[in-house]
């Protein structure tokens, strides 16, 4: 169940994602979770408190606590910023000191909309070809997806660690570090 | 009530002047207009536990600011672009406690004794203001010294064979060097350069309380966990440990109340959107070398050098991809360095003689670099080879860069100022960035990158690039963003020199034209060096906030 897509934008979501970083020997997007970060970006605000910044120092991986999943409250400005971002200013007057904003929520609405609802069911070349035609938002849900492939697990993305491991990456390393004998022969 | 002396911004040079004026008494109010993840907010004499090895948190979701859709900026090259060609993220140095400390990966050299005499040891560029600066390394030299014990540096004295002299050790010493450094420090001595152990504000060795660094490697753009590094919380704790300091984040100044010659205080905008004003003797500005500037134009202090002279680093990236892995995310980002860029050696002068310029000076230059996934996996093409590309690793874990923090020279033309129609959230102008490079820096660039191709290929890269930012115009393949400088080394927007003529403070940071106003970051700098500017500035202000408790030599 999305939280902020409905069934059927999250399910061309997951088709473009797949495209974007396709299955092969590791996981691919969708296994990933890039579709479940980008919906959890996108309803960050249904959450509280909302998904913005995780918390700190440590995620429980490497010892410590598992803090990251303990997210921050946000400031007055900061919720200003991000519902902006998120939301877009929608004609509220202290969103729009400097004009308008198109929010994440309303390109991803138009975007997904406009590579069809029939998108899930037409060849890969052909989304490929889609995908190929509507550059500004392949590139943002690009960029998206690669922070839900190799992010921290806490944003809803890198499901189980599955894309730090893919590419033998540790991710966050606190409390442990490494050794000096590790920097310097790894 | 009025308070021995405002600060505003709790960065490197304001927590310096915190930490001396409380140590010698006075009560101070520390005013940040960023949010506080430095020290625990119930107790604000210990350290808080914010920070992470969080690379969405910390890159690509503003935590440390500033938040652009809040705090935009904006830039032009020059007036022909009109009144801004880009609105958003403009030289962003963090805007939070601790300040540009916080995001550092905490290389701080000293500047070298010429630095500080451009115009005298070399001469002039035509179309730069290069000046020599009111005072000498030697006068500076027992600051340095106080700077680096204060936010405790790892080094090894006699390392570097350009090294300005020094009264004393480094509080620690050096820590763990990578495994790509030492690689690409034994091509670069096969060459003739003379790499050493980078001057790092990171504990080698538990050092005042705060544990030895444990090498995790998210230093530059991050905020430590373990507070193992020195950003100005060893500074900030003690000030606020003293009892006589107050700290207001998320707190804006929007004005300096004035009266003749003297500052009687500032408005202030806390976080209820409330304005009030703070009473105090004295007012030190240390708010960076663009919101410094904006401050004085909003409060309507107007020397014609203010925001002038805007100085970043002209950076220049040579990368180079490896056969094998070399791990950079093991360890503190950059462990060495070398200065043979900054002397003006016989194939400069000639390079400079081509070239039409009287001498040519490059900067520092950095082996490594930060080493995180999601930057790598954006720089590579959608579709089926992201996956293979992303184990291959070329442009992270296989890829070893250089980059030199090239002197960029101050000139009238590069300012700050405010911008004719962008407001910030709260209502005023934001700071606008005029910026081109003088063709000094691209020749110096252009010069000394080749050496860092060949130190490359000898460690065995199959493939390397050069890049500048700003790119070189011309070269411009992004628009405006690839005008926008990426360095956040800024400064030189309020000059420092003996004649208020020719400069906006003086020799102690004191604003020529009013008696009790300080200015304590980088805005004060006369040239930029080719050296991050953090030391320069903390040894700076430990020097002016000295002089505003009547003493010449380090408290």
């Amino acid at each position: 169940m999305p939280l902020w897509l409905t069934d059927e934008e999250f399910a061309i979501l997951c088709a473009a994602c797949d495209r974007l970083v396709p299955e092969d020997e590791t996981a691919g997007a969708t296994r990933a979770g890039a579709p479940d970060y980008i919906d959890g970006l996108l309803g960050a605000f249904l959450v509280d408190p909302p998904r913005i910044w995780a918390g700190g120092p440590t995620s429980g991986r490497q010892g410590g606590e598992a803090a990251f999943a303990r997210f921050h409250r946000l400031g007055a400005l900061d919720e200003l910023a991000w519902r902006t971002r998120i939301e877009g200013s929608l004609g509220i007057p202290e969103r729009e000191f400097n004009g308008p904003v198109e929010g994440l929520q309303q390109r991803y609405r138009t975007g997904l909309a406009e590579l069809g609802p029939d998108f899930c069911d037409i060849g890969p070349e052909d989304q490929d070809e889609r995908l190929r035609s509507r550059r500004a938002f392949t590139a943002l849900v690009y960029e998206h997806c690669c922070e839900g492939m190799y992010g921290a697990p806490e944003y809803g993305g890198n499901r189980d660690g599955v894309g730090w491991a893919a590419i033998e990456y540790p991710g966050d390393v606190q409390p442990r570090g490494w050794s000096d004998v590790e920097v310097a022969n790894p | 009530m009025t308070v021995d002396a405002v600060i505003v911004g709790s960065g490197p040079g304001g927590s310096t002047v915190a930490d001396v004026l409380t140590r010698a008494g006075w009560n101070v109010v520390i005013v940040e207009k960023g949010r506080n993840h430095l020290l625990d907010p119930d107790e604000l004499t210990k350290p808080a536990a914010d920070y992470s090895n969080d690379e969405l948190k910390f890159i690509y979701r503003y935590f440390l600011g500033p938040d652009p859709l809040i705090e935009p900026r904006t830039f032009r090259r020059g007036e022909e672009e009109g009144d801004h060609s880009y609105v958003g993220e403009v030289n962003s140095i963090p805007t939070t406690v601790g300040g540009g400390g916080t995001h550092a990966d905490g290389k701080v050299p000293r500047f070298r004794e010429e630095d500080f005499g451009l115009l005298s040891t070399h001469g002039p560029i035509e179309g730069a203001e290069v000046a020599d600066w009111p005072l000498t390394y030697d006068d500076l030299e027992p600051f340095y010294g106080q700077a680096e014990g204060a936010i405790g540096v790892a080094g090894t004295a006699g390392a570097n064979p350009f090294a300005a002299w020094r009264s004393g050790p480094y509080p620690m010493p050096s820590g763990a060097p990578m495994y790509g450094a030492v690689r690409s420090s034994a091509a670069a001595e096969a060459l003739g350069l003379h790499p050493y152990p980078a001057p790092t504000a990171a504990n080698s060795v538990p050092y005042d309380g705060r544990p030895a660094c444990n090498n995790c490697g998210f230093c530059a753009f991050f905020g430590c966990p373990i507070h193992a590094k020195g950003d100005p919380i060893a500074l900030l704790l003690r000030a606020m440990a003293s009892g006589r300091a107050e700290l207001l984040s998320e707190t804006f100044v929007s004005r300096l109340i004035t009266d003749g010659r003297r500052a009687t205080g500032v408005e202030v905008i806390g976080p209820d959107g409330a304005t009030r004003r703070i009473d105090a003797r004295h007012v030190v500005i240390a708010a960076g070398a663009v919101e410094t500037p904006r401050l004085l134009l909003l409060s309507g202090i107007d020397h014609h050098l203010v925001g002038r002279n805007f100085m970043v680093h002209f950076q220049t990236f040579v990368i180079g991809i490896l056969p094998e892995r070399v791990h950079g995310h093991k360890g503190r980002a950059v462990t060495h360095v070398h200065d043979d860029a900054m002397i003006i050696d016989d194939a400069a002068r000639a390079a400079a003689a081509e070239a039409g310029l009287p001498w040519i000076r490059g900067g520092l230059v950095e082996h490594g670099g930060p080493s995180l996934p999601v930057m790598e996996a954006k720089i590579y093409p959608w579709g089926a080879k992201h996956k293979s590309l992303m184990r291959a690793s070329p442009m992270r874990d296989r890829m070893w860069a250089f980059t030199m923090q090239g002197e960029d020279l101050p000139q009238l033309t590069n300012r700050v100022d405010l911008d004719p129609t962008v407001r910030d959230v709260r209502g005023f102008p934001v700071a606008r960035v005029t910026y081109r490079p003088h063709r000094h820096e691209i020749v110096a660039s252009a010069h000394h990158a080749p050496r860092l191709v060949r130190v490359l290929e000898d460690m065995g890269a199959t493939w390397t690039m050069t890049s500048t930012s700003p790119l070189v115009e011309g070269e411009d393949r992004r628009g405006a963003l690839s005008a926008i400088p990426m360095s956040r080394h800024v400064m030189g927007t309020t000059r420092m020199g003996d004649d208020p003529k020719t400069s906006v403070v003086d020799a102690f940071g004191r604003i020529h034209d009013l008696d009790n106003v300080v200015v304590a970051d980088s805005s004060v700098f006369v040239t930029s060096a080719g050296y991050g500017p953090t030391l320069t500035l903390v040894a700076l202000a430990a020097r002016a906030a000295a002089a505003m408790v009547g003493r010449t030599a380090p408290t």
